[in-house]
């Protein structure tokens, strides 16, 4: 067996241009894409969790519990959507990019790219891109749902439209909290046990199912300034959903804002922390 | 200078552990090293630093011509990855892991697909293609992790013990292609435990333990090296073993190792058959009967061992006729 019979291919894009870098985050979006439809249930089961939530909340909690001002239980699901909506993208995010990320370092594929003459943050932009693709899904999924329990858009498309964009900004920030996690842990495990530990104070120490004010000082301090607060808030205006009254809360004034800057700011800081953990893997 | 590797002085430690403390590297372009060491000697860090998966802490490696520091991207056009070393992706299909990590290396999508066509052609996998790798047998896997590593023909390869998990068949095809390879001038690396497949494809042998390289020569020169030739003999009566290897302290240049379960003593000499001879009456004056006896030249294996000491034997050096050092056995 011979082979070099015919002659091997002279690469034509050379590393640090920047149609390369483009190029190697494409195809390590579509790899990543790849592996997430070849196994779908994956990506189903991920869906059903939530829309198990969404049922038992709208069905059986709304019923207790009451949104000040309105009694009514449909009130309640409409105020309750749009925390659903941030909850499900949170976890389901941080979940995919921190565990996917765990599992390429633990099966050696992180060597095998970093081998390769890519672009330095190629790996990492080509996870997150392919958990945006992901998130696109979900918010799908999730929307049918909340329409079916009787969830509306109030404002017009283009308001809503808006509203889908800050909360999928959201999620690819996110995205980038868990590749910085999937690249410090030592086993996928260790990941998806990890997200736990910041996703369900942040999703709840929050104004996506309670009121801020109905908490002590420093918790309800934390709730009003959590990046999650202001995307929730955010996105009830701009949906028309029923939301809470002002507390004078400056981020619940500023919603649109807060979310976008925050937004901004995890996605900056986690990128840069990310490529940092990503250059020094395994060292 | 250009398709060889040359490193000097690396050194990387992890926490407490020094993996590699001073190694001193140089293969001509064209030409094939064979890492040899037990787990943990440092064989796999060592590729992994000139592959720029590590930074040294401190030494310097050229590899292709270029500096593994300073200049890791013009490294990686110009290398290639098979075996531990890096993984192929389980759930793609062959020719998408090929077609890949061709548009990785920068090839138009066109030239990365027949690219890979001809590989997964080359490699009989072409049955396999569209199937995902994760299906695959493990010789299957192997040589489609060898295939990743010829996408662009490197210039140097890194193979970690390309042997592990394949069948004859397709060891000897393997062994054909790394020949192949050589013959294009392509510069090889490889590590293994294998010490046939060292005898085989590589020229010379560095043998690996404690990050440190203990030895290096051709396998010839190793073996010269662990002793040159061995007078081998087997008693009849067990309990005559300690009598024979006290005999044939005094005829070996080191101390003698003995084999209880097979009653042989064996004893790294310098002469030839008429010390066999005299051997031979020796033991027949001292009453000790001998069912075999032989001379022959060390294995890669013995040499392995004795170079790495993992082997439960006695390590004094002591020189001719220290035959009470036999005591203790």
């Amino acid at each position: 067996m011979n082979v070099s019979a015919t002659a091997p291919p002279v690469p034509e894009l050379r590393p640090g241009t920047a149609a390369k870098s483009l190029r190697d985050v494409l195809v390590v979006t579509r790899r990543n894409v790849i592996r997430t439809v070849r196994i779908p249930e994956v990506v189903v089961l991920s869906l059903v969790q939530p829309i198990v939530f969404v049922l038992l909340f709208a069905y059986i909690f709304a019923g207790s519990f009451s949104l000040p001002g309105a009694a009514n239980p449909a009130a309640y699901r409409e105020y309750m959507m749009p925390g659903f909506f941030v909850q499900t993208l949170a976890f389901a995010t941080a979940g995919n990019s921190s565990v996917s990320m765990a599992n390429d370092m633990q099966s050696g594929m992180v060597d095998r790219f970093r081998s390769l003459p890519m672009a330095r943050g190629a790996l990492l932009t080509g996870r997150t891109l392919a958990d945006l693709v992901q998130n696109v899904m979900v918010m799908t999924v999730m929307v049918l749902c909340a329409l079916l329990v009787g969830w509306r858009i109030h404002h017009g498309v283009l308001r809503a439209a808006a509203a889908f964009a800050l909360l999928l900004l959201m999620g690819y920030a996110l995205s980038w909290v868990g590749v910085v996690i999937g690249l410090s842990v030592r086993a996928p495990e260790a990941a998806a046990t990890s997200n736990f530990l910041w996703l369900f104070p942040l999703t709840f120490l929050s104004n996506a199912f309670v009121a801020p004010s109905t908490l002590p000082t420093v918790l309800r301090w934390a709730a009003e300034w959590n990046p999650l607060s202001a995307t929730v808030q955010a996105t009830r205006q701009l949906f028309g959903n029923p939301g809470l009254a002002a507390t004078g809360a400056w981020p619940a004034q500023h919603p649109v804002l807060v979310s976008l800057s925050w937004s901004v700011l995890i996605a900056v800081v986690g990128r840069t922390l990310a490529v940092r953990r990503y250059r020094s893997a395994g060292s | 200078m250009a398709g060889a590797i040359h490193a000097t002085g690396l050194v990387k430690t992890f926490g407490e552990t020094r993996a590699l403390d001073g190694v001193d590297l140089d293969v001509p372009e064209g030409s094939v090293l064979g890492l040899l060491g037990p787990n943990g000697a440092g064989k796999t860090t060592t590729v992994r630093l000139l592959a720029t998966l590590l930074r040294p802490d401190a030494g310097t490696a050229v590899v292709a011509g270029h500096d593994v520091v300073r200049h890791p991207d013009r490294v990686r056009l110009s290398i290639g990855l098979s075996g531990q070393f890096a993984a192929v992706d389980d759930r793609l299909t062959g020719r998408e892991n090929l077609r890949m990590i061709g548009e990785l290396y920068g090839l138009r999508s066109r030239a990365a697909r027949r690219r890979a066509d001809e590989l997964l052609d080359r490699f009989d996998l072409t049955g396999a293609a569209d199937r995902m790798s994760s299906t695959y047998s493990g010789g299957m896997r192997r040589r489609l992790d060898l295939a990743c590593a010829l996408v662009v023909r490197p210039s140097v390869m890194f193979l970690d013990e390309p042997s592990t998990g394949l069948d004859p068949t397709s060891r000897l095809m393997l062994w054909d292609i790394i020949e192949d390879l050589v013959s294009q001038g392509t510069t090889i690396l490889l590590t293994t435990q294998y010490l046939e497949e060292a005898d085989r494809l590589a020229r010379d042998i560095a043998v690996v333990d404690h990050g440190r390289i203990i030895a290096r020569g051709t396998p010839r020169e190793l073996k010269a090296q662990a002793g040159g030739q061995r007078v081998e003999a087997v008693v009849s009566r067990r309990e005559q073993l300690d009598a024979a290897a006290a005999l044939l302290a005094g005829y070996g240049i080191r101390t003698p190792d003995v084999d209880r379960p097979r009653g042989m003593v064996s004893v790294p000499v310098d002469g030839g058959v008429r010390l066999m001879t005299q051997v031979i009456a020796a033991l027949d004056a001292a009453g000790i009967e001998i069912t075999d006896i032989g001379m022959r030249r060390p294995t890669l294996d013995e040499v392995f061992l004795a170079l790495t000491e993992v082997a439960p034997r006695d390590t004094s050096r002591t020189a001719v006729g220290a035959g009470a050092a036999n005591e203790k056995e």
